[in-house]
């Protein structure tokens, strides 16, 4: 079979099936005898299985399944998962992500074969008992004659029989349940789906045959066995179980201690004390509440895959629908019926919505890019020997995706700044009284039309004397001028190209490419960066993005004979000033606004609009529109306000990329191009 | 000897006849209004609509150091297409397609050795007619840059 063109799925899919083994191995971590985490890592690792086996990928097949023995054996209790189980889980994981890059280079898996890590994995296997292994064969291979000599299909091990024992004193029956679903079934994993939710809302499910997972791929026959502990007694399960559609045979066999007795303690030499607990905690819930569906297992969402250039064509589309919209709204200003009024209004709901909705198509939850990061900071925490936590918080806030894709390695740069630069050794922290674990929190929240993603840390924060010596060093201002520079100035020279302050070059920073390209990023992406720091207590990134990339609420103002667009989400409120009232502090125009002293900025000499014949000179009353970017505020002198209208944001190309102080173009009603006024780079 | 043949826009600024390869004509457009950009060189007259495209362009007449015109009812904006880049260039009109063979078109290098010109590849004479060939890519190669 050519599975070529299946490969762009395969991608897709691995990475998002790596992504979430991630998530889980960190969980894992933290959290090594939870049932749920390891039958979550052992679905993924199947799946990634089942996927490379499908494109012949031989190597990772082999991998994953080597994977997939050692995850059984600890969700069935036969292994233990500790630190070093779980590192070598990360290795595979590793070892995963470089197959699935050498798959998008190359469309092949390559050539290493990671037999350390499968040599690691089989040492592991071999720890457990011999005994067991052959136990696990039988559990997963369905035996097609039914039943063993004690006259029960399943085989119970010793950790059944405790549990068994556990509920019997607790006054709970448990039951040995066989389904035959019919031949002419379709579905029949729907269908078993749908029993194991009957099943689970009055009992719970302790033991399957096949596994649930195998049922869930459809890998088995038209039959199932499964072990259940309830309060329900027989006949309700066989009334309840025989009222499913489809369903051809049901059999309940009560579990009796006399299944049981005889099985032995194996060779078992693992803690079986902890299963115990958690087992009884289960039964605990049984008791109390039903155990809710989808709580033990993590639920993912089901999606169509759409080639992102497909959603580009869409909301171009509705680009130009907009586009249009807006020049039927300025056609006949002065002879319109109501009907006109009324059907236009009409086009403006639904076009808005149509842009919302395409919108939202596009919005990934940023935790797509934070996900990686616990990792990231456990491997660095380890590198550099320093204690960290991470916390993560407002992963669910939606970027669009073009910005998701981009906004990942800026923010691996700043986290490893802080990681390296800002946190201090466990050692310096405790003599400074600090915790000897240091923090590092990144947050991600929406403020109003922009997202704001924040890494602060509580580290040393930013020597300024030594930026400033490094700014006279670097021969970028000279002592005098650098001595005067505040320390919001001094900070801003961080992001100078190849300035760096580190005393050594570590693997992780201070090779001093750094926080330009950073910015560089972040600017192309329409947004902005700003750093705050307090010596001693930390320091703080601020990175501002736009939420949409495409379609946003605009101010046009006139200057002179030309129209610019300001966006609605950088201006605070308009004003009239008069022109008397302009002060000079140190050649600079400010205005007084209330309290406050706001920089006077006039618009036509930033953007060199040819002088008219009315000079705003003249002019007593001044427009002003009082702009913001983060809490810095600033007023625009304008000739005059044309009105709100919503935009489509179009780039200049790439000719003209880089134009300072201009963000965009758009088109008018008119036809006519305005350009978009980069308040950032202004203010 | 097809091959020898290649077919050139010809289009006039001033008195002069210019040729461009047409395979990197998207399309010609009359004279429509420009938005002027801040920041750019004196040459980039601003960008244009092109059916909800935002194109640059760029006047000739600017780089050539020849004196400004009003547009008008012959003015044209040629747009190209150079490695994905569009964009557009006002001439005064433009005259015909024509083919002409390579063979026959020298080398500008000989005529003016001037580096600021380095846009002008070649010249072909047709009966009376000179044409002088324009290497379009050369014309954003300095924008590209910065």
């Amino acid at each position: 079979m050519d599975a070529s063109q299946y490969l762009d799925v395969f991608i897709d899919e691995a990475k998002e099936n790596m992504q979430s083994l991630n998530t889980s191995l960190l969980e894992l971590e933290s959290d090594p005898t939870n049932t749920s985490i390891l039958n979550e890592i052992f679905r993924v690792a199947h799946t990634l299985k089942g996927m490379a086996g499908t494109m012949g990928f031989s190597r990772m097949t082999a991998l994953t399944h080597h994977m997939e023995d050692v995850l059984d054996g600890l969700r069935n209790n036969r292994l233990k998962a500790g630190s070093n189980i779980v590192d070598i889980l990360f290795k595979c994981l590793d070892a995963l992500e470089s197959y699935v890059n050498e798959v998008i280079a190359s469309g092949q898996e390559g050539e290493e074969e990671y037999q350390d890590i499968i040599a690691s994995l089989s040492d592991i296997l071999k720890g457990e008992a011999d005994g067991q292994t052959e136990n696990k064969q039988k559990d997963f291979q369905p035996a097609k004659d039914g039943r063993t000599a004690s006259g029960l299909r399943l085989k119970l091990n010793i950790y059944d029989r405790n549990v068994i024992e556990k509920a019997m004193e607790e006054g709970l029956n448990v039951y040995e349940i066989h389904i035959e679903i019919d031949k002419k079934c379709l579905l029949k994993a729907a269908r078993a789906f749908i029993i194991f939710q009957l099943l689970d809302k009055s009992s719970e499910i302790m033991k399957s045959m096949p596994p649930v997972e195998d049922i869930e791929d459809e890998k088995f026959d038209y039959y199932f066995t499964v072990m259940v502990i309830t309060k329900h007694n027989r006949d309700y399960f066989i009334k309840e179980l025989n009222s499913v559609a489809e369903v051809r045979k049901v059999e309940v066999t009560p579990i009796t201690l006399k299944h049981v007795e005889n099985i032995k303690p194996g060779a078992v030499t693992h803690d079986v004390s902890d299963t115990d607990r958690i087992k009884a905690a289960d039964r605990e819930q049984i008791k109390t509440s039903a155990p809710k569906p989808g709580a033990i297992k993590r639920l993912t969402t089901k999606t169509v895959r759409v080639d992102i250039e497909r959603l580009d064509v869409l909301m171009n589309l509705v680009s130009e629908l907009i586009i249009i919209k807006t020049r039927l709204a300025d056609i006949g200003v002065s002879d319109r019926s109501s009907d006109y009024v009324t059907t236009v209004e009409n086009l403006e709901r639904v076009t808005t919505r149509l842009h919302d909705a395409v919108m939202k198509a596009r919005m990934v939850p940023i935790e797509n890019v934070f996900s990686r990061f616990p990792r990231m900071v456990r491997d660095i925490s380890r590198e550099l020997q320093k204690e960290i936590e991470l916390h993560m918080s407002g992963e669910e806030t939606e970027l669009d995706r073009t910005v998701i894709d981009e906004i990942g390695e800026p923010l691996i740069h700043i986290i490893r700044n802080s990681a390296d630069h800002g946190l201090e050794k466990p050692d310096v922290r405790v003599e400074k009284g600090k915790n000897k674990c240091g923090n590092i929190w990144l947050k991600a929240y929406q403020d109003g039309n922009n997202v704001v993603i924040e890494v602060e840390d509580d580290g040393q924060g930013i020597d300024i004397e030594k930026v400033r010596r490094r700014i006279v060093e670097r021969g970028l201002e000279s002592e005098e001028v650098a001595a005067g520079l505040s320390d919001s100035d001094i900070i801003k020279y961080l992001f100078a190209p190849n300035f760096s302050t580190a005393d050594k070059i570590t693997d992780l920073s201070g090779r001093g490419v750094g926080l330009d390209v950073v910015k560089t990023k972040i600017e192309s992406l329409g947004g902005a960066i700003e750093i705050e720091t307090e010596q001693g207590k930390g320091s703080r990134v601020i990175i501002r993005l736009p939420l949409t990339l495409a379609i946003i609420q605009a101010l046009l103002v006139r200057i002179g004979t030309e129209k610019f667009a300001i966006p609605l989400s950088n201006i605070r409120e308009i004003t009239k000033i008069e022109a008397s009232d302009i002060q000079f502090v140190r050649d600079r125009e400010v205005y007084f606004l209330r309290d406050s002293v706001i920089p006077v900025v006039r618009l036509g000499e930033v953007l060199k609009v040819p002088e008219s014949g009315d000079t705003g000179e003249t002019k007593k009353q001044l427009t002003c529109v009082v702009v913001r970017k983060g809490d810095k505020f600033s007023g625009f002198i304008v000739d005059s306000l044309i009105g709100q209208k919503e935009i489509v944001i179009k780039s200049l190309g790439r000719l003209l990329a880089n134009i300072r102080h201009i963000a965009g173009a758009t088109i008018l009603g008119d036809g006519n191009v305005a350009l978009i006024i980069d308040v950032n780079s202004i203010v | 000897m097809v091959s020898d043949k290649k077919q050139y826009i010809i289009f006039r600024i001033d008195k002069d006849e210019y040729g461009a390869d047409i395979g990197n004509v998207t399309v010609i457009e009359r004279f429509i209004n420009i938005t002027r950009v801040p920041e750019t060189p004196q040459y980039l007259k601003g960008v244009i609509n092109l059916r909800g495209d935002i194109i640059p362009v760029m006047d000739l007449r600017v780089r050539f150091g020849i004196q400004e015109k009003e547009p008008d009812e012959d003015t044209r904006i040629v747009i190209f297409d150079i490695n994905k880049i569009s964009f557009g260039v006002i001439v005064d009109s433009v005259a015909e397609v024509m083919q002409l063979e390579e063979s026959k078109v020298e080398s500008v290098a000989e005529i003016m050795a001037d580096s600021n010109h380095d846009y002008l590849s070649s010249v072909t004479k047709i009966d009376s007619r000179i044409i002088t060939i324009i290497n379009v890519e050369k014309l954003i190669s300095d924008m590209m840059v910065s």
